[in-house]
């Protein structure tokens, strides 16, 4: 993101969510509460209540619920969101399945907070990286700015004919979510130009009675409904180049598709890394710079469809690549490791370590950076966890 | 003479239920109340299969599958996303069995009854879990043999009474709430009618008693459902914004006749059948009390 921005708003994470569920026009809201993703739904609440928007909120008994009202309102043909967090996204997960299986565009907001237990209620993506088989698209996002600019894109790339799949976007606990920056907050008539409004093809109507759902047997076309949404997520990829390019177009923030290449053009060394992590990533970058270290930092944007092409040529030649994943994979290596890896495999002779960093909130440090990227420069392929301390 | 039951149909033939299927029934009789503009949730159930594989279908409404726990949270985003198009004339019903109802739904309906919206939830209570198998549900009766409860060398059917959402119901304070079966279908229309005319969340347990589950002759659907009610073990009310009408007194049937018409109670003994008579007798006695109260009530109002 270079172009120089004119900012009109100093707002948090959450707070710039909720402008931009406000000016995508979205009719329906369901929530239920979780931090730290509350400030998000207060705020929405508040602006229904000011008639700042004309949505309705049913303020559920359950996150099941809110992605099962979410889901059953944009079938019912009205654009519908929600936001949840952590254990909130982890009691929603058969309803995930249930909304991208039956095609709902729907966009939703994670605030990614750790898993317990213990209690933990800080920064980490293992909540959504646990839903990456649901058939949702997921960006992460790493400012404030992103996260609001995200639900406006979000709901173009899950609304094209050629995509329709629901997607969620990510923001770091407190990093982002309570924490305020400047944002320049778009023109409702720029969106609407954008955004066009929603028309659901196959929205419920008596007029058209249909089964939504029934069951299938094994000859049936389960496995080819299925391949379906698999071509459509990879097809996804080019609908989010585009959409972010007309994005950039439109209102002059370039965040250059799937993935961000952060002083890249010379580089021999990478670090991949996502969410606000990446932000600290690019400072230390900057600092190995200085000291003559030629590496640059690949900010995986999207997860969910994984940007293979992109990351296999942002990586080629290049002599180590470091990835950092802020969540837990029991069992493997980190989620993005896995598929950074897989990516290159057979294409590439590029070594690829892994770290795991920065869990239940933990801060990633400059030194833990600097760490990794010692790990990297020696051509390290081996797995790590970086700051762990001694259990008392 | 005007017809007693709408002719319209809005459930085709060549549905895939068993024969003598009650369920079925209590769907067909809710939509010849309700008519075409109506949506149907059905969460995992007998229901979901009933229509057949897709793209069969057998009714001619739209109707959405859920997953098990969703119905209650299904029709509260159907039906203010409806309002939202402006289509507040469409009927929405949930329509789910008595697992998805009494036990892992429980909390949604419990939700979208408490948030009022303008809805219609349809408990077709058949008293197991009888897609999967009949397996034991928190609205299976006590004595009951389920494929979970087994009579076996101990008999281990189910020990403890049944859960009735219907009152569970009446407790939240929801505006409309009624029992019916499939016995007595004009009784079952006019409480669709009479449900229709209030805005607001509206439940009505359904008694669909199955062959395959209770252990009787299909072609004995009808006799069970009214011996149910006649015995006095499933009572048909209506409860309409605090007021309690018991709708059909039960005639004088023993229990014992009910409990006989199915193998499922057949290794009851006489202290089993006064167990259940006991409960049955409790529960009639707390309705025709909240019969009284609510029409003391009224004249005091008055």
């Amino acid at each position: 993101m270079q172009a120089i921005q004119k900012y009109n708003a100093i707002l948090t994470g959450n707070e710039s969510v909720a402008v931009g569920v406000k000016l995508a026009r979205v009719g329906f809201v369901s929530a239920y509460p979780i931090t730290p993703q509350t400030t998000i739904v207060e705020k929405l609440a508040e602006m229904v209540a000011n008639n700042e928007i004309d949505a309705r909120y049913v303020e559920v008994e359950s996150e099941h619920s809110a992605m099962a009202a979410t889901f059953a309102s944009e079938l019912a043909g009205v654009r519908s969101y929600t936001a949840t967090s952590s254990h909130g996204l982890l009691y929603m997960h058969e309803m995930l399945h249930w909304t991208a299986g039956m095609r709902l565009p729907v966009v939703m907001s994670i605030v990614n907070r750790a898993i317990g237990p213990p209690w933990n209620i800080w920064s980490e993506q293992t909540d959504s990286m646990n839903q990456r088989e649901t058939g949702w698209m997921q960006v992460y996002c790493e400012s404030n700015q992103e996260a609001l600019d995200s639900i406006i894109m979000g709901y173009k790339i899950a609304e094209n004919r050629d995509v329709m799949l629901p997607l969620m976007s990510m923001e770091d606990a407190f990093t982002l979510s309570h924490t305020t920056e400047p944002v320049s907050i778009p023109d409702q008539a720029e969106v609407d130009d954008f955004l066009p409004r929603f028309d659901l093809d196959f929205k419920i109507d008596p007029e058209r009675p249909m089964g939504y759902g029934s069951y299938v047997p094994p000859e049936g076309p389960f496995m080819e409904l299925k391949h379906d949404m698999m071509e459509s997520m990879r097809n996804a990829r080019k609908t989010i180049r585009k959409v972010t390019e007309e994005f950039s177009e439109a209102f002059g923030r370039n965040y250059s598709g799937l993935i961000e290449r952060y002083r890249m053009d010379d580089a021999e060394y990478a670090l991949i890394a996502s969410g606000a992590l990446a932000s600290t990533g690019k400072y230390v970058v900057s600092r190995l710079r200085e000291r003559g270290k030629k590496v640059g930092l690949i900010r995986l944007r999207f997860f969910r469809p994984f940007p293979d092409e992109e990351i296999l040529s942002a990586t080629k030649g290049l002599r180590g690549v470091g990835v950092i994943d802020r969540s837990v994979t029991f069992g493997s290596s980190g989620a993005t490791a896995i598929e950074v890896r897989a990516a290159l495999y057979g294409k590439s002779e590029t070594p690829v370590a892994g770290f795991v960093a920065g869990l239940g909130g933990r801060d990633v440090r400059i030194e833990d950076f600097e760490e990794i990227y010692s790990h990297v420069e020696s051509g390290d392929t081996g797995n790590y966890y970086i700051n762990l301390k001694g259990v008392n | 003479m005007p017809l007693s039951i709408p002719e319209q149909e809005l459930m085709e033939p060549g549905h895939t239920a068993c024969h003598g299927c009650g369920a079925t029934l209590s769907m067909r009789y809710v939509l010849k109340a309700l008519g075409k503009n109506t949506v149907v949730s059905v969460p995992a159930a007998c229901w979901a299969v009933i229509p057949g594989a897709m793209p069969n279908r057998t009714l001619d409404v739209p109707m959405v599958y859920t997953p098990f726990a969703a119905t209650g949270a299904s029709i509260s985003g159907l039906r203010e996303a409806l309002d939202i198009r402006g289509k507040e004339d469409y009927n929405v019903v949930g329509f789910a069995g008595d697992g998805g109802t009494a036990d892992i739904g429980l909390q949604a309906l419990s939700g979208a009854m408490e948030r009022g919206h303008n809805v219609f939830y349809i408990m077709y209570d058949n008293e197991a879990y009888m897609n999967t198998g009949v397996q034991r549900s928190g609205s299976t009766p006590y004595g009951a043999e389920t494929t979970t409860t087994p009579v076996r060398k101990e008999k281990n059917f189910k020990k403890q009474q049944k859960k009735i959402v219907a009152d569970l119901m009446i407790a939240q304070g929801v505006p409309y709430v009624a029992t019916a079966t499939v016995a007595y279908p004009e009784d079952m229309i006019r409480k669709v009618n009479n449900a229709k005319k209030i805005k607001g969340p509206k439940f009505i347990q359904i008694l669909s008693p199955c062959p395959v589950g209770w252990y009787f002759s299909s072609e004995k659907t009808i006799e069970v459902s009214r011996l149910a009610v006649r015995s006095g073990v499933f009572p048909l009310f209506e409860y309409v914004n605090g007021v309690m009408k018991v709708t059909k007194q039960p005639s004088p049937v023993e229990i014992k006749e009910y409990l006989s018409s199915q193998r499922r109670f057949s290794h009851m003994s006489d202290r089993d059948i006064e167990e259940i008579k006991a409960y049955a007798d409790a529960r009639m006695h707390r309705l025709l009390e909240m019969e009284k109260n609510s029409a003391s009530a009224s004249a005091v109002q008055n």
